[in-house]
């Protein structure tokens, strides 16, 4: 087999010198501050919150601080912060425990991530369709809030996420709940967060929000754990997926995980009052990787940055494999994503590119590069070399086998 | 070398990987996710890929798993419907290795910058390395040798292809594997079409494929009708599914045993006969491919019909094989692989 001088792909090493991680939208490093704030609870403050001797009570006291701190970050009251053992749990809850509560038809976007997904599919909901750039279709999703009324079985919950997990596509969700309000009164409206706390003002965003669901590893948090944010409006409507113990407000049985709640406020606090530097020096370093990939190689967004968060790099290379550049790539020490795989760990063709409008084809051809907190311009330098030298092999080397 | 091999989860290609390892090559393993369909037996299940991973694990290579679903549907799943649709027996596990293992998969391994794909097929690849003609030969384990499924492939895919358990013997595999403590050194073998679910229990024979056919296209009744009176037998359910050759399901003249002769899926008609019926001198082939050079017409050659069947004796013919000695007819779908000796010349999909 020919091999093109400039790539060497197969170098059978497992660790790099250099690394570049930019699948931050799947998880980031965990903040020290963080690490630092859930040890004691791994070790000499190991109490269960629901006891009643000083070990439970300081275990308690922490808990609540927690719950304090996040409740302060997502702008509400104490008493609505749910936590779960994630954005799936929570996602769940919102769908299936409103379902629970008050039966009737439920809309997503068809661009929600599987958590949202796949429990609105157990309960048959309807799909909301989405523009050529991602962003939901209000004019529909009225509509599907008027045929739900008319059938007799009226919207019982909306539920559009506030960023998109694979393009990073910000969702208008000011005027979902505007839509919402109009067409469905009655509904409960519900947000998935979880990829926005890191970039958004999730508390302004998300304040017409019902529900809102955010997860502690997006955001340099530890993972299993989230929270359900349940407004006062909702909660005498929610019922409980998991049936155990009354903790968490009667909505989520089971001793609290104390040590992850006390790092999520932690990682919560930090990520959104370092945010606006955060968001501007990642932009600038998304823009340099964005640019540098359409410059060198033709890469292509497929939506305009201005809609996106600032960590997000959703580019699609025609003519070649997302699943070979990764493969390239993660060989030189660069992690990427296509953003969707299956229990297998096959890289699926997107059902978010589907509705957008993509075909198999093209679908099979975009890359997900999410920036992070913790993304260093040695690291975007990097990938844009990689990446580059990758693209360009597998062009060449796709048009020389015809 | 730098080598990426097709680890499907079982104890062939696990096998083959530690082999390669153990001979210095660089290794990569990779598992082609086929089908998202609900069969999980076979080499698509997570299970399998899981079993694949393991062993990657163990032997300390990378994994990766590659999604081909769509070109499965479109080369291998689609193609099947299609040829029973129109009353013919398609083998699908050939034509996974023509479109998918030996194509899609060996230039993507090509691209990726490998100097080779491996699989842990029983067959022998010789000469690659030499500069000499490359020659596909039969595996050394006769009992396991499935040389047969690989007769598609010509010379050019040949010489980046290295199947490494050819040399053995599956007992020297399994033997190899335990020693090794590989995880999958007792997994049975894996048996049928793998995107076909498995007939279901007190499904009845074949009840997994009709249910994945009837699913995807209209199975008709057909009538059977006796070759050489005209004479209306009986009914089959769904003509569709009928195999020339076939005995089950054929109305039974008494004492006579009756086989399909022919299915004719326009005028929904199966004719049967007796055996001594179903005995032609001649095989006509499509999709001819040749492994090296072509044989002239007029030579002599051994074919076989089937995975694990008998080499007959035959002579080439402008359009296909003669038999020297009549032989039972071949289902038109099937492969036709022909051998002169141990080696693999070629094949065609009987018309």
């Amino acid at each position: 087999m020919t091999r093109s001088p400039e790539m060497t792909p197969v170098d059978g090493a497992v660790s790099h010198e250099r690394m570049a991680y930019l699948d931050h939208a799947a998880t980031t490093p965990m903040r020290p501050e963080a690490v630092e704030a859930m040890l004691p609870f791994l070790t000499a403050r190991f109490g269960n919150p629901s006891g009643a001797h000083a070990t439970s009570r300081a275990a308690r006291r922490a808990l609540d601080g927690a719950r304090e701190e996040l409740a302060d970050v997502l702008g509400c009251e104490e008493s609505e912060v749910v936590f779960t053992s994630g954005g799936t749990e929570a996602d769940n809850l919102a769908v299936l425990g409103t379902v629970a509560g008050r039966p009737g038809t439920v809309l997503v976007s068809a661009v929600e991530h599987r958590a949202v997904l796949a429990p609105a599919r157990v309960v048959g909901a309807h799909l909301g369709p989405v523009a050529a750039d991602g962003t939901i279709d209000l004019a529909a999703l009225a509509a599907l809030c008027e045929d739900a009324a008319e059938r007799g079985r009226p919207v019982t919950l909306v539920s559009v996420m506030l960023v998109n997990s694979e393009t990073g596509v910000i969702e208008p969700v000011a005027g979902v709940i505007r839509t919402a309000s109009q067409h469905a009164p009655d509904a409960l409206v519900h947000t998935d967060a979880v990829q926005a706390l890191a970039w958004l003002d999730v508390a302004l965003l998300a304040e017409g929000c019902d529900l809102v669901s955010v997860s502690a590893h997006k955001f340099g948090g530890p993972k299993g754990v989230g929270a359900l944010v349940v407004r006062e409006r909702a909660a005498p409507i929610l019922r409980p997926v998991l049936h155990g113990g009354g903790q968490e407000r009667e909505l989520r049985p089971g001793t609290q995980n104390v040590a992850g709640a006390v790092a999520m406020a932690t990682a919560a606090r930090l990520a959104v009052s370092e945010r606006a530097a955060t968001v501007e020096r990642v932009a600038a370093l998304r823009d340099r990787l964005a640019d540098g990939l359409v410059a060198s190689v033709g890469a292509i967004e497929p939506s305009s940055r201005e809609l996106r968060v600032a960590g997000s790099c959703h580019l699609r290379f025609p003519g070649v494999s997302a699943e070979e550049v990764l493969l390239l790539a993660d060989r030189e020490g660069v992690a990427g994503s296509t953003g969707s795989a299956c229990a297998s760990g096959a890289r699926e063709p997107s059902h978010v590119l589907l509705a957008m409008g993509w075909d198999e084809h093209a679908a099979r051809e975009a890359v997900r590069f999410s920036l992070g907190a913790t993304t260093t311009a040695d690291e975007v330098d990097q990938a844009l070399d990689v990446v580059t030298r990758a693209v360009t092999h597998l062009r060449r080397a796709t048009a020389g086998s015809g | 070398m730098q080598v990426l091999v097709a680890m499907s989860g079982g104890v062939d290609s696990s096998v083959a990987a530690a082999l390669l390892l153990e001979q210095g090559h660089e290794v990569v393993g990779a598992t082609m996710k086929l089908w998202g369909g609900a069969s999980d037996s076979g080499c698509c299940s997570a299970a399998d890929v899981r079993d694949a991973r393991r062993v990657a694990d163990q032997l300390g290579v990378d994994h990766h798993v590659f999604n081909f679903t769509e070109e499965f549907a479109e080369t291998v799943v689609e193609p099947y419907v299609a040829d029973h649709a129109a009353g013919r027996t398609p083998n699908p596990c050939v034509e996974c290795n023509r479109h998918l293992k030996f194509r899609a998969l060996l230039d993507r391994a090509e691209r990726l910058g490998f100097d080779a794909l491996a699989t842990g097929h029983h067959a022998r690849v010789v000469g690659a390395t030499s500069g000499h003609r490359v020659r596909l030969e039969r595996g050394t384990d006769r009992a396991k040798d499935q040389s047969y499924v690989l007769s598609v492939l010509t010379a050019s895919e040949l010489r980046r292809v290295l199947l490494p358990v050819g040399e053995l013997t599956k007992p020297d595999v399994r033997a190899l594997a335990g020693d090794l403590g590989l995880a999958t050194a007792s997994k049975p073998d894996s048996q049928d079409v793998c995107f076909v679910p498995a007939r279901r229990p007190g499904g009845g024979y074949g009840a997994g494929r009709s249910a994945f056919l009837g699913e995807r296209m209209e199975l008709h009744p057909g009538a059977v009708v006796e070759a050489a009176t005209g004479r209306l037998l009986g009914e089959v359910d769904a003509i569709e599914l009928v195999t020339v050759g076939q005995r089950r399901g054929m109305p039974s003249g008494g004492a006579r045993r009756r086989f399909a002769l022919a299915v004719d899926v326009a005028s929904r008609t199966v004719l049967v006969g007796d055996d001594e019926d179903l005995l032609v001198e001649e095989v006509e082939l499509a999709s001819r491919t040749w492994v090296g050079d072509e044989l002239a017409v007029g030579s002599s050659c051994a074919v076989q019909v089937s995975a694990h069947g008998r080499p007959r004796p035959a002579v080439t013919t402008a359009t296909g094989v003669r038999y020297v000695e009549r032989h039972r007819r071949v289902a038109p779908g099937q492969l036709v692989a022909c051998y002169v000796g141990d080696e693999v010349v070629g094949s065609g999909v009987a018309s």
